[in-house]
């Protein structure tokens, strides 16, 4: 289990944490960037000052207090809803493959592809904004048409790691499904 | 390739015995669903699983040995297990053994018709036996739609659930029960005021046929030639109140009929269906014990009367401005007085009406109101009819001056055709030219002219009764909004989702155990549950209206050219 540092499509720093548990099963584990003390106390202080403005402006100390119950909820809906702490792929061979992002409240929200709807991993390219950038996703069979793809899943979307990291994991992935390939049908 | 092993958490702690479930051979997986104990008949084994395999349908079979030894591995045991292979032959023998407390088994096949010796990589995967058998897997919503679904290519996981679930007569054994065979499973602890739940459901048999009996009456009474007849029917389809009335009625049969739920949509939705009905009337004898509170009735009957007089004297205060100059606007002396002496003749007539009325609104209201213990529903859409009834004047007039606009933009059409020397060709459905003559054209630029000039002041007219028409549909259409929520959500599926969220799967997720060089790879399966929205969106009860019903270009179309709008349709309505 070993943690190298890369930076993402933005810059900042993230990390990737690469654990093997077993021949055909391997856990690889992004960390996003965590949240700066900076822009937290930059957003509230800039919210109680309007507020503090308004207060002065109305004599009304009901805005005080909605101030502090809109930065209390927002923090709470943003640590909740919003703020991905990791985000990870587990690759078991012959099982599929699982997607996880876990917020920095703590919850967790996975998605679970099995191997025969897994065509493919491969990196794509896109363009956003004035920048290309690349990404991961996973490319799934189309039950209907053994060369069609019915629907492309995109990875690490928190995180967008570059391209060095996404090569890691890449190679990573390419070598357990390659093994469903390789290995024989069982009589 | 690899061999994965579903093994139930429950069976951990049992003593040594061998193994039955199933075997998927396409996906090389055994799903163990019991293990039985030492000291059994093999003639015996076999003879009870085929009698579970026809109850069940599940090719049941034996797969293997499990041995929970608390000393170190004896040699003649493993010897012995190894014969058992012989005896109930099974291609391939898996071979799971735990030595005293240790978290890690080792696990092996024994392939006898093989070609190729090679070991294969198991992958021991734990499973919570009674949260799979209760679940239900939900597949994606796009591949549900799609029919084409052939067995084999059905996931593998909903091959998992199917085969746990279908299996319950399989657990149904007891532990304490003196059979020939001892198993181990998932046990069911008893469950609390399992009394209670059996009297109702012995009571619930009785109550059914009473509620579909009565039912059967009012609907019959409902279908009765008396309340066919054409005023009545009419006005029976224009309320909603008689809408929501007979929706409820269509849900209160769906949870009265004798048969017994088959699928779990269905279950779903008598479920639904009974948590919406119960919620709804507990609301609503909630308004009405708040409302016959303090006299609240008397206050609002007497508040009724001014209300109207004052909506009309306002509308009275529109018409004289309207006839005076409006916003600076000059309309045309004559016309513009005849319209608004016949509007306000209008008003005169409908206040008349409700002072006519007046003395009996009291009465009405206390008895209305009680139909609020109907549900809350009801309630809303009695008060939404009501508002329908006291902005009638302003229906009329939106119809009024709706038709004169109209009149006027089609005859002005037609005229400017004719001023061009064009006419409009009924039977080819186009644009001719068309030589008229010069009486002809004498008196229809005259007319034209006319209508040209007349067309501001008739245009004010609508456009202000139509705007205040459009207020009074918006606040309709809220109540309506607010009724079809409470009508459509499904709260016991919420409320499923929140409490035992292990039955509505969408999907399973994998855990990763501690592992041990060596030994197979250790997984936890666990359930997924559905998000809210897809569980909202796919227990949603179907509801008798769709909006919108025009889209919004069609709507402009609509207001600009004056034909009349009437922006809620309803199910059963013809389109026109």
């Amino acid at each position: 289990m070993e943690e190298r540092r890369y930076r993402s499509a933005a810059g900042a720093p993230i990390a990737l944490r690469c654990r093997q548990h077993s021949a055909s099963c391997r856990e690889l584990a992004v960390r996003c960037p965590r949240l700066q003390l900076r822009s937290l106390s930059a957003v509230t202080s800039a919210v109680w000052l309007a507020a503090y403005g308004l207060f002065v402006l109305s004599e009304n100390s009901v805005v005080l207090s909605a101030a502090i119950f809109i930065t209390l909820i927002g923090l709470i809906v943003y640590l909740h809803f919003v703020k991905i702490d990791q985000e990870s792929l587990l690759v078991i061979g012959s099982l599929g493959i699982q997607v996880t992002s876990s917020y920095a409240s703590g919850k967790e929200s996975t998605t679970f592809i099995e191997i025969g709807q897994v065509k493919d991993v491969v990196i794509n390219e896109a363009i956003h904004m004035q920048k290309v950038i690349y990404y991961l996703c996973i490319l799934l069979q189309d039950p209907g048409d053994p060369q069609g793809v019915s629907e492309v899943v995109p990875l690490f979307q928190s995180s967008k790691p570059r391209l060095d990291c996404l090569i890691e994991v890449y190679k990573s992935c390419q070598e357990i499904l390659e093994q469903r390939k390789t290995a024989p049908q069982s009589s | 390739m690899v061999l994965k092993v579903f093994f139930p958490s429950c069976c951990s702690v049992a003593e040594s015995g061998i193994l039955i479930g199933r075997w998927i051979p396409e996906q090389n997986s055994a799903v163990v669903l019991a293990v039985v104990h030492f000291p059994f008949i093999p003639v015996q084994v076999k003879q009870y699983l085929s009698e579970v395999q026809q109850v069940t349908k599940v090719s049941v079979a034996v797969l293997g040995s499990w041995s929970n030894s608390k000393q170190e591995k004896e040699e003649s045991l493993s010897e012995f297990l190894e014969d058992l292979g012989t005896i109930f032959s099974h291609e391939p023998w898996i071979q799971i053994s735990k030595e005293g407390d240790s978290k890690f088994w080792s696990c092996s096949t024994l392939q006898k018709r093989s070609s190729n010796p090679k070991e294969e990589e198991i992958i021991l995967v734990y499973y919570d036996q009674r949260k799979v058998m209760l679940s239900h897997l939900h597949p994606p919503l796009d591949t549900a739609t799609s029919a084409d679904h052939r067995a084999d290519d059905a996931s593998k996981l909903s091959a998992i659930f199917d085969t746990v679930a279908k299996s319950k007569m399989l657990f149904m054994t007891d532990r304490y029960d003196d059979g020939p065979i001892k198993l181990t499973h998932w046990q069911s602890d008893g469950i609390e005021a399992s009394i209670i739940v059996e009297l109702m459901k012995q009571a619930s048999v009785p109550a059914c046929m009473l509620l579909a009996f009565l039912l059967s009456l009012i609907s019959g009474v409902c279908r009765s030639r008396v309340l066919k007849f054409w005023p009545l029917s009419f006005l029976w389809s224009k309320l909603s109140t008689c809408e929501q009335l007979g929706h409820r009625l269509q849900h209160l049969q769906v949870i009265s009929s004798g048969k017994k739920a088959q699928t779990q949509t269905q279950l779903m939705r008598k479920a639904n269906i009974f948590v919406s009905l119960l919620i709804d009337v507990t609301l609503g004898i909630l308004l009405m014990s708040w409302l016959y509170r303090k006299n609240r009735i008397g206050h609002l009957a007497d508040t009724l009367i001014p209300m109207a007089d004052h909506v009309a004297e306002e509308l009275q205060d529109l018409l004289q401005w309207l006839m005076g100059a409006p916003a600076g606007l000059k309309m045309n002396r004559a016309l513009d007085q005849v319209l608004g002496r016949f509007f306000l003749y209008h008003i005169h007539l409908w206040i008349s009406y409700i002072h006519l009325m007046s003395p009996f609104i009291e009465m009405i209201l206390w008895y209305v109101g009680l139909s609020a213990c109907l549900g809350l529903t009801v309630a809303l859409c009695i008060l939404s009819d009501i508002i329908a009834l006291l902005t009638f004047h302003i229906y009329c007039f939106y119809v009024y001056g709706a038709r004169l606009y109209c009149l006027k933009i089609y005859g002005l059409s037609s005229l400017w055709r004719l001023f061009r020397g064009k006419k409009w060709n009924v039977l080819r459905q186009r644009v001719d030219s068309c030589s008229y003559d010069l009486d002809q054209l004498f008196i229809g630029t005259l007319l034209f002219t006319i209508l040209l000039f007349l067309l501001p002041t008739t245009a004010l007219y609508y456009l202000v009764f139509t705007l205040l028409r459009l207020l009074v549909v918006i606040v309709q259409g809220l109540i309506h909004l607010l009724v079809d929520l409470i009508d459509s959500l499904p709260l016991y599926s919420i409320i499923l989702r929140l409490c035992r969220s292990y039955r509505l799967a969408a999907g399973v997720k994998f855990r990763v155990l501690e592992q041990r060089d060596g030994k197979p790879l250790r997984l936890l399966m666990q359930i997924n549950p559905l998000s809210y929205g897809s569980v909202v969106q796919t227990y949603r009860l179907p509801t008798y209206s769709c909006y919108p019903r025009d889209s919004w270009t069609s709507l402009c179309k609509k207001l600009f050219l004056g034909e009349l709008i009437y922006p809620w349709k309803h199910k059963g309505e013809k389109q026109d």
